[in-house]
């Protein structure tokens, strides 16, 4: 599926380019983006190096796994492959509290970490699990707080009320995740049947 | 409001103080955690370089051929039905592809048709109503290296079009 759209992608691009006479655009697209992204990652290099020494300390600490014993009734309904009292589930539960307060940096390195577990939970298999797939979609819905950024651009283009989107886009949000845990679900359902289970 | 942003300012140091002093409690050797663990963080940032650049570098080329700006004058009448502008749709083919081109977009048509219109609005709700999904998939996936992904791209890209669709919904009736 990412094979299909990224070759798609670059290709209805550079056809799109050369019937457009946009090539010279594109060459430099080619050059700017692949910088842009260097730029991203060595900019994550600060924010991961912190987090996660950091985490480092809550989970020899033991503080992950009380976490996960708290929340667990709740988490265990969406994950019921992962073991009570794993560190899984610590992470889990570690990198939604930061999406929702917005901590997309603090985020990022803890749903590694997460994903880390359920890889070594699923026998190390290069392959996508279902506690996986469950937590990526409840990730990419993202259920935020405060949306910070938007609201910085708001404040900066003289809104007369920056704040007064940050009601509806909590209920956004609340419907695409709401919406994630339903159609993951229902790939889930429908992945059984054609397995024949 | 002023709690919520208090909150968020206060968020980050008390969470690093709590993780030290429970640490230091627990008898951890608290920095020499923190230094090994730290490590990790810089093997996970370059390696996922590669799956950054390649992703970057292909949604840039469909920007710039102008395949984008097609692909929105050959929706417009559908979207104009529907009740979204034709302006926002870029947006929401962006956003769960690359977050900082989305917000790029986002500023912009801010910038164009002011923060208080109703494109300004929606633009502003989508912008906050999902995450990037490309972008999470491919770092979580990359950096542990699953190569399958199952069902994971379906799930999220059908989540941010509920989103979208909630955002859409909430403010056409908001305001």
């Amino acid at each position: 599926m990412v094979n299909f759209i990224w070759v798609g992608l670059t290709i209805i691009g550079l056809v799109f380019a050369a019937v457009n006479g946009r090539m010279e655009e594109v060459n430099e697209a080619v050059f700017k983006s692949a910088g842009e992204a260097v730029t991203i990652c060595i900019g994550l290099v600060s924010v991961l190096v912190f987090w996660l020494g950091l985490m480092r300390i809550a989970e020899e600490a033991g503080l992950l796994r009380q976490l996960a014993r708290l929340v667990e009734p709740f988490a265990k309904r969406l994950f019921p492959e992962v073991p009570s009292g794993h560190p899984a589930m610590g992470y889990i539960l570690s990198n939604m509290t930061a999406n929702f307060f917005g901590l997309g940096n603090a985020a990022t390195p803890l749903g590694i970490k997460a994903m880390e577990e359920l890889k070594r939970l699923n026998g190390g298999k290069a392959e996508a699990s279902r506690s996986m797939i469950t937590f990526l979609a409840i990730n990419t819905s993202s259920i935020t707080l405060i949306p910070t950024t938007v609201l910085a651009i708001r404040f900066s283009y003289h809104s007369a009320s920056p704040a007064e989107i940050i009601a509806p886009t909590i209920f956004a949000t609340a419907c695409s995740t709401m919406a994630a845990i339903a159609i993951d679900r229902f790939f889930y359902i429908r992945r059984r049947k054609k397995e024949g289970k | 409001m002023a709690w919520l942003s208090l909150m968020s300012m206060w968020l980050i140091p008390a969470m690093i103080a709590f993780i030290l002093l429970y640490g230091t409690f627990k008898k951890v050797p608290t920095y020499e955690s923190f230094v090994e663990g730290g490590k990790e963080g810089i093997h996970i940032a370059v390696s996922i370089i590669p799956y950054l650049i390649g992703m970057m570098v292909a949604i840039g080329i469909f920007r710039a051929s102008g395949a984008l700006d097609s692909l929105v004058e050959w929706v417009r009448p559908v979207l104009l039905w529907i009740g979204l502008p034709p302006e926002v749709f870029p947006l929401a083919i962006i956003r769960p592809i690359s977050g900082n081109a989305a917000l790029g977009m986002v500023s912009d048509l801010i910038a164009v048709h002011g923060p208080d219109s109703f494109i300004g609005r929606l633009a502003s709700v989508m912008q906050g109503s999902t995450d990037t999904t490309f972008y999470v998939l491919t770092v979580y996936f990359g950096a542990v290296g699953i190569k399958k992904m199952g069902d994971a791209l379906k799930v999220g890209l059908w989540a941010d079009v509920a989103g979208f669709i909630a955002a859409l919904v909430i403010v056409s009736w908001m305001f």
